[in-house]
């Protein structure tokens, strides 16, 4: 069977081979471009956000390719996005395609549901075939996600431009050929290898910012206009909250959320939705390390980042740490996004030079 | 005489002005951006050697607004800066002791809340023009008064009528309405004024500690009306300054001025720069699925400057 699923991040390159490791044929999501979206905000309902016209975009992209079946997220409590798979569901069977939409939901929550559902795509498999894919699945996600959060560190120090970028894309492609643990394993001594050839200035001394918000546009560099990398090629260390391992950790088995939620709890102490919560207590917890900012990232109208930016309000007062909401939605120019980030770097900047007791 | 130029470049104008090192202003220029950033850069540049000839010597160059990059390689900047900051370091230096900066320009609007001289927090609007110079350009072109009376029709009124203020097409409808109902001019000027200023403190001035002294800046600060509408929802003192139509321009040629003493040189192309020929040309470059819309500009047939792209492919030129 041809399988898609979304495009987050660098996850693709582990999905596609979680599917070939079962015995089916992967249709590669592309990377959400400005036809994505077109094609997107013309069959979703006027005020979807951002991810659930971005992700219809890129389901209709791959039906041309010839998909049938989805494999999507679901989700639980007042975020809509819970719902989205089911309404790209039938938005798509509406202008005729034949798909089959698998959404799997927390296993913790549906456990039956979930392996009815697992087993749909591992049906014909031994489980030990299928054991070493869902592993060698998780390293290979582990290690995207450990030399991606690298690029971050030293982009801010790079001496020649683009270097860093250069490097990345060339280790996604080493870690894309590595298909068992131990070769994924060596891609990364190979990439790590790589990224600390760049020839760095360590004299710097870049500030710090974390990015907090709705998961897919924190994720998703082509939603939220590539803002690490930018960041990270305006001299700034960003380091963001989520990685696509954590949530699937805090949704299955582990519980790695419940110190973000204690922090949260002084100012936000129910369910909101989405990453309401986590975005308050990430904002506690990057005050308390020392972080010269905060960058908040929410699709436009997003419900559960409207509710923690109000908190927020509050928490960068207290804590004096400076935070930048930007809310995301169709626009594709840059200058926006970038007169903000410039503005907002200034600030920080002397910010720390007033800590520093500098007269400005 | 040393001198620093300050260009901003709007959406919807263009202003440029030249200090001295006691912060004289020697020439100031206001104009129109008509969509055409690169002749109204290149005519300001051209009124401004009219203005001050060889009385001065341009030391420093900087550029702001929405479009500094294509400014800043026409006239050749030593600093290129977000207005958000230029806008700040003007009122900072022009009004000590302000903590917070009301911005209303062509297209956006901005609030930036300073404490002991430095931003501490700004907001600009993000989707809607509702509260914004465009918005209120377009109504008085509807009551066919001209927009520098505006302000002062506001005044007059005796009971101002609610506008929806929320967004530009509810608002507009709901002045239709009014109109017809009978109420006077006047007393539509007045909630309209109100409904803009409503927006904004809902919108960009959400959850901002908004505390005096209180400059209010950008080409909708000359409307009195809107001025006064601020002094009431607010219940403080609004200071215009002077130069409140220049003061992101003014702003980023004193940063074109801290630039000099600290480097001594400057890259500015002489006034000669308005008799350039640019060009920018445009194409979608096909190497990956990005398809980056590269911007080419040439000056007098060869390539000065490209941007555009996300990889380093195009940095080069």
């Amino acid at each position: 069977m041809k399988i898609t699923f979304p495009h987050m991040g660098t996850s693709p390159i582990a999905f596609r081979m979680l599917i070939e490791k079962l015995g089916h044929q992967a249709v590669m999501p592309k990377r959400p471009s400005e036809k994505t979206l077109s094609l997107g905000s013309h069959y979703a309902p006027e005020f979807a956000c951002l991810p659930f016209k971005i992700l219809l975009g890129t389901y209709l992209e791959a039906l041309e390719e010839g998909a049938e079946m989805v494999i999507t997220s679901g989700g639980l409590g007042p975020c809509r996005a819970g719902y989205y798979a089911v309404l790209h569901d039938k938005i798509l069977k509406d202008l005729g395609y034949h798909i089959d939409f698998v959404v799997l939901e927390p296993p913790q929550k549906r456990a039956v549901d979930f392996l009815k559902k697992l087993k749909k795509i591992t049906s014909g498999n031994s489980m030990s075939v299928v054991w070493e894919a869902l592993s060698t699945t998780w390293t290979k996600i582990k290690v995207l996600d450990e030399i991606e959060s690298m690029t971050y560190e030293i982009r801010p120090f790079e001496v020649n431009k683009n270097e860093t970028t250069k490097i990345f894309e060339e280790c996604l492609k080493i870690i894309d050929a590595a298909w068992t643990k131990e070769q994924i394993l060596s891609s990364k001594g190979k990439c790590l290898e790589l990224l600390n050839s760049i020839p760095v200035d360590a004299a710097r001394n870049p500030l710090k910012v974390g990015i907090i918000g709705e998961i897919y546009v924190v994720l998703e560099p082509a939603a939220n206009f590539d803002i690490q990398r930018v960041l990270g090629e305006m001299g700034v260390i960003a380091r963001r909250s989520i990685y696509l391992l954590d949530w699937t950790k805090d949704n299955t088995f582990f519980k790695g959320e419940e110190h973000i939620k204690h922090a949260a709890k002084p100012y936000l102490n129910q369910m909101v939705g989405g990453h309401g919560t986590l975005s308050v207590g990430n904002t506690v917890l990057y005050s308390r390390e020392g972080y010269d900012g905060v960058i908040q990232l929410a699709p436009f109208a997003c419900i559960p980042e409207i509710v923690s930016k109000s908190i927020l309000n509050k928490v960068t007062k207290d804590l004096d740490i400076p935070l930048l909401t930007l809310f995301l939605d169709e626009q594709t120019g840059k200058a926006g996004i970038n007169t903000r980030l410039e503005a907002f770097v200034d600030l920080m900047y002397s910010k720390r030079r007033l800590k520093q007791g500098v007269v400005v | 005489m040393r001198a620093y130029l300050g260009v901003d470049v709007g959406s919807v104008s263009t202003k440029l002005v030249v200090i001295d090192d006691a912060m004289n202003i020697l020439s100031s220029i206001y104009t129109s951006t008509a969509g055409q950033p690169i002749r109204t850069v290149q005519d300001g540049l051209k009124a401004v050697e009219g203005e001050i000839g060889n009385k001065a010597e341009i030391s420093g160059v900087g550029v702001t607004g929405s479009g500094r990059e294509i400014a800043s390689i026409i006239v050749g900047a030593d600093v290129v800066k977000n207005e958000i900051t230029s806008h700040a370091v003007a009122a900072s230096y022009l009004v000590p002791d302000t903590r917070t900066i009301l911005e209303i320009g062509g297209q956006d609007s901005k609030i930036i809340i300073m404490r002991n001289g430095i931003v501490v927090d700004f907001a600009m609007n993000t989707v809607c023009a509702a509260g914004t110079g465009s918005f209120l350009d377009h109504q008085a072109q509807r009551l066919g008064i001209p927009i520098e009376e505006f302000g002062g029709l506001a005044l007059k009124a005796d009971n101002p009528v609610r506008i929806a203020g929320r967004c530009s097409v509810f608002a507009e409808s709901d002045m239709i309405h009014k109109q017809q109902l009978g109420h006077s001019t006047e007393n539509i000027i007045a909630g309209l004024c109100e409904a803009l200023v409503r927006n904004y403190l809902n919108n960009v001035g959400k959850g901002k500690e908004i505390k005096s002294k209180i400059v209010f800046q950008g080409g909708v600060a000359a409307n009195i009306g809107i001025k006064a509408a601020f002094e009431q929802a607010l219940d403080q003192e609004i200071i215009v300054p002077e130069h409140y139509k220049i003061m992101g321009a003014i702003g980023v040629a004193l940063l074109a001025r801290d630039h000099f003493k600290k480097h001594e040189k400057t890259r500015f192309k002489g006034f000669a720069a308005s008799g350039f020929a640019y060009q920018p040309k445009s194409f979608e470059c096909k190497s990956c699925s990005n398809l980056c819309e590269i911007i080419q500009i040439y000056q007098d047939g060869s390539l000065a400057a490209r941007w555009g792209g996300r990889c380093g492919k195009w940095d080069t030129l």
